[in-house]
């Protein structure tokens, strides 16, 4: 008895708050079959970045897009696609962006191996700056400097 | 006292040359920021079809619209949501676009509740040839819809031309939308 008037308050409490809920959302959770699948999910959902808050995965976001995207990516394992396959979905509608791993091609070339790049030039520059010494002379003894 | 060996003298601007590189890469990241629609993601769709889709309109009950009928003349499509301030804030730029009666303007309500569009509406004024409905968001995926507001132009053969991520300003649509518009006309 009291759980049920309890349970009415609740209804009565939160009745008018969904009413009032500004975009329409589908807050049931996504539901697994095993954890196999739920497994796979999880580390596609990492590696897709939300669209809308660029600097969080689709499994971190709590973006209302983020939330359809990662229903979107469950619908499209269940219809037995690949894990490239969904990425390649959502390439093909949102861009390169969504990958956090981008593929690798003469526009990301820079991205890729810019880094290496540059630790080579430092490598170089160590590399010079070390022979130049080797070969210098010695430091000649300098008695006249005071210490 | 010994003189400094020659080969030092490039060597000691080396840690004046690294600061100044270091200064243009941030003033140049500075200057980048200052587009305010930097964060906007260019869409892969620009040049091709606009995705086929089949979807219920907000002022006439059990009737659904597809791709296929828009065919045949060019089209914007704006999507909006009466929860969206950003969609406010342009509603009078894309009024004023649908003034000059050059571009069928259609409205792409986005994951809204039915009556709170019908009464945005009425209060804002609606410009738009009709309203397609998109309740779940689920037909938006297929346009890289990530936010609203958001707006396209297509064109006769059903090819998205142009794309603009975040609300139309005055600005954007007589440099922008406009130009696009003037190149569809002349084909």
């Amino acid at each position: 008895m009291i759980r049920s008037l309890l349970l009415a308050l609740v209804v009565c409490l939160a009745w008018p708050m969904a009413a009032r809920a500004q975009v329409a959302v589908d807050a049931t959770p996504l539901r697994f079959e095993d954890a196999a699948e739920e497994r796979r999910f999880h580390r596609l959902v990492t590696e897709l970045r939300c669209v809308m808050c660029q600097n969080q995965s689709l499994a971190d976001s709590n973006a209302q897009i983020a939330h359809d995207l990662r229903r979107e990516v469950l619908t499209l394992m269940r219809r037995d696609l690949s894990d490239a396959e969904v990425k390649d979905h959502l390439v093909a509608r949102y861009g390169e962006f969504v990958l956090y791993r981008p593929r690798v091609h003469p526009a990301t070339w820079l991205l890729w191996f810019g880094p290496l790049v540059v630790l080579g030039a430092g490598g170089v520059v160590i590399a010079r700056i070390v022979a130049a010494r080797r070969r210098g002379p010695a430091l000649p003894p300098d008695d006249t400097q005071a210490w | 006292m010994t003189t400094p060996a020659p080969r030092t003298s490039h060597a000691r601007w080396l840690p004046l040359v690294a600061f100044a590189v270091i200064v243009a890469l941030l003033a140049a990241g500075v200057w980048i920021s200052r587009d305010p629609d930097r964060d906007a993601l260019p869409s892969p769709l620009i040049g091709k079809p606009a995705p086929a889709f089949r979807l219920p309109l907000l002022h006439e009950a059990g009737r659904l619209v597809t791709s296929e009928e828009l065919r045949g003349e060019p089209y914007l499509l704006n999507v909006w949501g009466s929860w969206c301030p950003g969609c406010r804030e342009e509603h009078a730029v894309i009024n004023e676009f649908a003034k000059t009666r050059r571009v069928r303007v259609i409205g792409y309500n986005w994951k809204d509740e039915h009556a709170d569009a019908l009464r945005w509406l009425e209060q804002f004024g609606n410009p738009y040839w009709m309203v397609l409905v998109d309740y779940d968001g689920h037909a938006a995926i297929d346009w890289g819809i990530y936010g609203a507001p958001e707006t396209f132009l297509v064109d006769a053969d059903g090819i998205i031309v142009w794309k603009h991520v975040g609300p139309m300003r005055r600005d954007t649509l007589y440099t922008q939308l406009m130009p696009q518009v003037e190149a569809l006309e002349a084909r």
